[in-house]
């Protein structure tokens, strides 16, 4: 083949591991023709701390804290997961207030995960303004976590068998304000975004999974319900207490971007709703179940998955009867979507490449644990 | 036709810039203007630790039960202690508190059974060198003093 000087080849390009819009140190190599992605290969591993194994070096206790920084957008949730496992392999329950609260916070870190990702998601599309109101309400769900627990992001929130601490004065006060001003929010953002003319030529039929594709992948959440698939964890095994709680599992049919940030803006109004029925619910009670002050389960294994904000966390832990965990293997929500990366860019530009990874709602740290 | 209309007249994008316009009222500004404005931090918020003292006499309130030390993930506490040969009781002779590998679990204050050790409000930790991360007994009974920020 002669050379010409606009010789058309195939381009090889790394993305990341700095790129602003792969959350955290994702590298993605692509393969270009012109602007059409032909072909992505994830390369993980950046951000490896090796958090399994450190489990195996800590009692189940000393553990605890570690989990919050997988998901660190989600930490409760990482540690309800943690939480829930032990006690099974305990065979304790936490207390129903305890439950409560749980189920409580979970649900405000829902949000607040989902806000972040809002946010993020419209300023790698390009619109700058939801990322400040965003992190607006987010600021809120903060200071209600560090006043419940003292820390804002790595919460380290609930303990092996219940709760910590009691909640503070004027808990059930600032949730009920919290949701009573976030549902007007969240149309404000859907104000922004969803009737967009950008925002919609951007996401609409970009990084469309087929809910088969979905489950080929073992792609859970908001990303399995934007294809139509009614599964949600909550309501599928419910845990603690969450099948006496009223809310529907939103869906949509079209599964490309656009659903998916319906679902979650939906999500968010569900979770306001869980948390209002959560806060009448809350009685006089003990927050901590009888645990022993050295935790030693008997030999056997238990797997716990939950809801996470972005899809089915799981946690595995096995025991040899000792004090510290024989194997804990995390079931990452955004390890297991960001496979289906490939399958929903290939063919498209490199510009709703950036979409598509916001799209599946990853963090790295959760990713490369 | 009242969707091309609408497609004309831009008024998806007026309806969202009339969002932004709502947020610019002065009532609306949240920004926090930090190091001029200190925010207050809640009552439970784990910061630098502090090992309390008794107010009356002056003595450390900590009993050198190492209970902290074990309960710590990371291993960063170190309790030195020595037997009074008279009362026969462990005293408190050094404590070491290594903030840079801290990371703010609070489970060492959770283990504490006489409230000696605490994680405090104070939450500018930020030091010169690595040396200055690691507290000792004096910091930790003291406080950390940071710089006021000055205009």
């Amino acid at each position: 083949m002669p050379e010409t000087f606009l010789d058309s080849t195939e381009l090889v390009l790394n993305m990341g591991p700095q790129h602003p819009s792969t959350h955290g140190v994702l590298r993605v190599i692509v393969k270009l023709d012109g602007e059409k992605v032909t072909g992505t290969e994830c390369v993980i591993g950046y951000l490896h701390r090796g958090v399994e194994k450190i489990g195996e070096n800590r009692t189940y206790a000393m553990f605890n804290p570690y989990v919050d920084r997988m998901d660190y957008v989600a930490a409760v949730s990482n540690g309800l997961g943690y939480c829930l496992a032990v006690e099974q392999l305990l065979k304790v329950e936490a207390p129903a207030r305890a439950q409560v609260v749980r189920v409580i916070l979970t649900e405000l870190n829902r949000i607040a995960s989902h806000l972040l990702w809002l946010g993020t998601h419209a300023l790698d599309i390009g619109a700058l303004t939801p990322l400040f109101y965003c992190m607006r309400e987010r600021e809120d769900i903060m200071m209600i976590f560090e006043k419940y627990c003292g820390a804002r992001l790595t919460t380290h929130a609930f303990r092996i068998g219940g709760l910590q601490y009691e909640t503070y004065q004027g808990f059930e006060q600032e949730c009920l304000e919290f949701c009573d001003k976030m549902l007007p929010r969240v149309d404000e953002y859907e104000e922004l975004l969803t009737g967009n003319r950008i925002w919609q030529q951007r996401l609409v039929n970009v990084g469309v999974l087929s809910a088969a594709d979905c489950k080929a992948y073992g792609v859970t959440g908001p990303m399995l319900r934007a294809a139509g698939e009614k599964w949600d964890l909550r309501k599928a095994q419910p845990y603690s207490g969450y099948e006496t709680y009223d809310f529907e599992i939103p869906t949509r049919t079209n599964a490309d971007s656009f659903d998916r940030y319906m679902v979650r803006i939906e999500e968010m109004r569900q979770s306001v709703r869980i948390i209002q029925q959560g806060v009448g619910r809350l009685e006089a009670g003990p927050v901590m179940a009888k645990v022993p002050k050295v935790i030693k389960p008997p030999v056997g294994e238990a797997y716990v998955s939950i809801e996470a904000p972005k899809g089915e966390l799981g946690y595995y832990i096995v025991s040899d009867g000792s004090t510290q965990p024989y194997r804990v293997r995390v079931r990452p929500p955004s390890f297991v979507n960001l496979q289906s990366l490939d399958k929903m860019a290939r063919g498209g530009l490199v510009a709703d490449l950036v979409a598509v990874i916001g799209t599946i709602d990853i963090v790295l740290g959760e990713v490369d644990r | 036709m009242r969707d091309f209309l609408r497609k004309i007249f831009l008024v998806d994008l007026l309806e969202g810039l009339w969002v932004t316009l709502r947020a610019q009222h002065p009532k609306n500004i949240v920004t926090e203007q930090y190091p001029a404005a200190r925010p207050k931090v809640a009552e439970r918020y784990r910061g630098a630790p502090r090992l309390n003292i008794n107010p009356e006499n002056g003595e450390t309130l900590c009993i050198a039960c190492d209970l902290c030390a074990l309960a710590c993930p990371e291993n960063l506490i170190v309790v030195g202690w020595e037997r009074n040969a008279e009362t026969k009781r462990k005293e408190l002779t050094t404590f070491t508190y290594d903030t840079s590998r801290c990371m703010f679990c609070g489970l060492c204050e959770d283990a504490c059974p006489v409230d000696a050790l605490e994680l405090t409000q104070d939450f500018e930790l930020a030091s010169y060198s690595r040396e200055g991360q690691i507290f000792d007994r004096q910091i930790l009974e003291e406080g950390i003093h940071p710089t006021p920020y000055k205009h």
